[in-house]
């Protein structure tokens, strides 16, 4: 019976959806106040709809109840009760409905927090979310049903890929997807934008919100799947430049720069059609992601399964959005009005600039991420495009883009002082060489050692020149401490948002150098009692416990006993699982932490003599990756709790 | 009207373009992680093998001449090879000659293998160092090559047989070389 309702309100959910998305527009169009009104009252009955579909597939799930194939399927009755709610989202057709859901939480967030928002702006902005929705329910209800009934119904499931069983990962598709449909917020308001042709100041103040809490959320999403790889697969490496992570990444950078040039737009009313570009393209690049994991065009070490029927109906909602609001910026960009005009050397120039960068970042990583598909469609081969490509191009566009983060917050609005910045700069320039060079002589002083200390220097540069930035802003040690005290307390917390996010981003970097430079490991056969010397540590094999019972696998325990100079430093117990159901291998790394290098352990197979093939690696300042990743997303919420970024706070009247 | 402003959506529909014609090719059974083989279309390579039972006949190069052969290298010691090995049972006298190579393996492993899962093979060799299987071009067993009456090895199966790839890949290939 709970299926059934959850069935029923989807359908319902997308003839409400029908009603959002037209309504609205027309009531916008006649200037008809009741009829634009339909829209916030549609939002709030689709999401309640889509909430007792999405929580009756859950209760599904919870209940075990196998009579439904998509629980038959995903799930099993000896799994923890974290994995089988975790099971709604970890299979195609339910992470969808997560998506809808989501979809349906933003709208109706929209419909009760924008009440500050012109009326006719609000109503067409619902009414484009609500033709994604639309879309999207369709594809669910026609393509993925998840209520589909068995009959008779198993005894019990097939259970979770195990791979998906795992903290880290069971919350990671819910923060991917708050970002990912994040972006929809920006993406309707550009669309409504576009229908209306205005684009002002109060327009960037109210899509700023929206797309910080969609960065952050995305941020955290990507920070998570990378930690999840970095201890469940195995290597000791948290990027791999596979598809499906290129597929969160790329709406990331979108995203980014949209933040910076939505800054243009609200402070000096210009950059407007490229905003507006921005909006659309993290919003498509986020649909695209969606597109290129499901559809299987590329090949991806975790996905889901390729169902071209899928894709084909997929691709016709890609082309109607993305194709259908590209032609849309076509015909109407042009006629939006240019406001303020700047010198290339000016706080735009600079926001500019880190727009391009990022933006060629971007299509640089859609092209390698999407080149193996061209090269085998116009024969020239079957080729897979791997980490050197991606580090060979993405690491040349960084450093610029870095250079000029620490020095476009000095420069001034219009027309700025590139040399006042740069001696003003003197002190993180003096760091930025002092790191370098330390990091060099400290490592041998020979050539290869050089990239590292680039990285190291890149690092202080931005690190120091942040503080620096923030040391003037409140004029410190020019004046009495007291007044730079005050000063710092009235800063906007927009201000604090943006430095401490760019100082987390030198405190990633530092962990990316390390990472990629003085990474060591050593893998071979230990026999219990055996001991390896990495970077240091003496690390003792104790022995190897078999047939641990977990609740739904059996496990091989390595010990480890870790020592540095005969002391004791850590007890390390990695894992080597077997899963029930379905049967599947699985490592568990064990990983001991000092917040500046990880020692990390993963135990592989008997060599049926006795010994055990085990990998040992010592990864430097890999830590630093995810305290920055985290910091930034810090540094973002700061940022949301400005006044002034209080969602629906600013009014069009009183600003302009 | 400016014509810049087309850029992203004529961009973005020659994507689409390709999206569609990668999905159309998914649907013709194109997996776009599909290994081709490099032997495809070449001679088979140079091998002469001793017969997995002492006293049976071995087989060599030359003895592929003549008739369609399937050559499908298993292993007592490959799970894979335990689940292809029915479909296998029922390939008598579809209209080509089942040659199995025994790959890296020990002859009693191998022998109560097929003591307790029957002998589908025409003719059993063994292919004890690997050797011939590096000259075909083994990923890993099980790997099967359909080769024709000139001896050139015309179908690769990476992988097992399932009743799908039996139907629609090897029979017809068969049905072709038989001709």
């Amino acid at each position: 019976m709970i299926p059934e309702i959850g069935h029923y309100t989807l359908i319902l959910a997308l003839f409400v959806a029908i009603v959002q998305a037209t309504v609205p527009l027309i009531g916008a169009a006649r200037d008809d106040r009741p009829w634009m009104e339909v829209g916030r009252t549609a939002a709030l009955a689709q999401f309640l709809l889509v909430a007792i579909s999405f929580g009756a597939l859950t209760w599904s799930y919870v209940t075990s109840d196998f009579s439904v194939s998509n629980v038959f399927e995903n799930s099993h009755t000896d799994k923890p009760m974290l994995y089988k709610i975790s099971g709604v989202w970890g299979n195609h057709e339910g992470s969808m409905l997560l998506w809808v859901f989501i979809l349906a939480v933003y709208g109706m967030a929209l419909a009760s927090f924008g009440r500050n928002l012109p009326p006719a702006l609000r109503a067409r902005a619902l009414a484009v979310q609500a033709m994604v929705s639309v879309g999207f329910l369709a594809f669910i209800i026609f393509t993925s049903d998840p209520f589909t009934r068995l009959d008779p119904a198993p005894l019990n499931g097939k259970g979770l890929n195990p791979l998906l069983q795992d903290p880290g990962l069971a919350f990671h598709p819910p923060f991917l997807y708050l970002g990912y449909v994040g972006f929809s917020m920006a993406f309707s308001f550009a669309i409504a934008a576009l229908i209306e042709g205005r684009v002002d100041a109060a327009w960037a103040r109210w899509v700023r919100p929206w797309t910080l809490v969609a960065w952050c959320f995305l941020t955290l999403g990507i920070a998570m799947g990378s930690w999840w790889a970095y201890y469940t697969l195995g290597w000791g490496g948290w990027w791999y430049w596979d598809p499906t992570e290129n597929a969160s990444f790329m709406p990331w950078l979108a995203g980014t720069a949209l933040l910076h040039s939505a800054i243009v737009v609200e402070k000096r009313d210009t950059l407007k059609a490229w905003t507006i570009l921005l909006a659309i393209f993290a919003f498509s690049l986020s649909l695209l992601g969606t597109f290129i994991v499901r559809s299987g065009i590329v090949t991806s070490v975790h996905s889901f399964a390729a169902d071209p029927t899928r894709g084909t109906f997929i691709l016709g909602l890609l082309v109607l959005v993305i194709g259908g609001s590209l032609m849309l910026f076509a015909f109407r960009a042009p006629s939006l009005k240019a406001g303020g005009l700047f010198t290339p050397l000016s706080r735009e120039g600079a926001l500019l600039l880190n727009n391009v960068l990022m933006s060629t970042a971007c299509g640089t990583v859609l092209l390698g991420t999407l080149y193996p598909m061209f090269a085998d469609a116009l024969n020239l081969g079957k080729v897979s495009v791997g980490p050197p490509f991606f580090n060979a191009v993405f690491v040349p566009l960084m450093i610029p883009m870095v250079a000029t983060m620490a020095l476009g917050p000095m420069m001034s609005w219009r027309r700025g002082d590139l040399g006042g910045a740069l001696s003003r700069l003197k002190l993180a320039f003096l760091m930025a060489l002092v790191a370098g060079m330390a990091s060099w002589l400290l490592h041998g002083g020979s050539v290869k050692d050089l990239e590292a200390a680039g990285g190291l220097a890149l690092a202080a540069w931005l690190f120091v020149g942040t503080l620096v930035e923030w040391a003037e802003r409140i004029k410190l040690f020019q004046g009495p401490l007291a007044e730079s005290f005050d000063r710092a307390r009235r800063l906007p917390r927009a201000a604090y948002g943006m430095s401490i996010t760019h100082a987390a981003l030198a405190v990633v970097i530092v962990g990316i150098t390390g990472s990629a430079a003085w990474t060591t490991e050593k893998i071979q056969v230990m026999h219990p009692g055996e001991t390896v010397s990495l970077a240091g540590y003496d690390l003792t094999l104790n022995g190897v416990e078999d047939g641990i019972k977990g609740p739904n696998y059996t496990a091989s325990r390595a010990s480890f006993t870790a020592r540095k100079g005969g002391a004791w430093v850590a007890d390390m117990s990695p894992e080597k699982r077997l899963y029930t159901m379905p049967p599947r291998p699985t490592t568990d790394a064990a990983i001991h932490t000092n917040f500046i290098s990880d020692l990390y352990a993963v135990v592989g197979d008997a060599d049926g003599k006795g010994g055990y093939v085990t990998r040992l690696y010592h990864n430097t300042l890999v830590p630093w990756i995810f305290i920055g990743a985290v910091i930034m997303v810090f540094g973002g919420m700061v940022s949301l709790t400005d006044r002034r970024h209080r969602i629906g706070a600013p009014s069009r009247k009183r600003n302009v | 009207m400016r014509p810049t402003a087309f850029l992203p959506v004529l961009i973005f529909l020659v994507l689409a373009g390709f999206f569609g014609y990668r999905l159309v090719m998914i649907g013709n059974g194109d997996s776009p992680s599909a290994i081709p083989s490099v032997m495809i279309d070449k001679p088979a390579p140079q091998f002469d093998l001793p017969p997995l039972y002492d006293g049976k006949a071995g087989l060599a190069t030359a003895g592929l001449q003549g008739q369609v052969t399937l050559v499908n290298f298993f292993a007592s010691w490959c799970i894979p090879c335990r689940a292809e090995h029915p479909l296998l049972s029922g390939l008598t006298g579809k209209g080509f000659v089942l040659v199995g190579v025994n790959y890296k393996d020990k002859p009693e492993d191998a022998k109560a293998w097929l003591d307790r899962l029957g002998n589908p093979y025409d003719v059993l060799v063994a292919d004890r160092q690997g050797q011939t299987g590096i000259d075909f071009g083994v990923y890993g067993v099980p790997e099967s090559y359909l080769i024709d009456k000139q001896g050139r090895i015309r179908f690769k199966q990476t992988g097992p047989f399932t009743p799908e790839t039996i139907e629609k890949d090897l029979l017809p290939w068969v049905a072709e070389l038989n001709k």
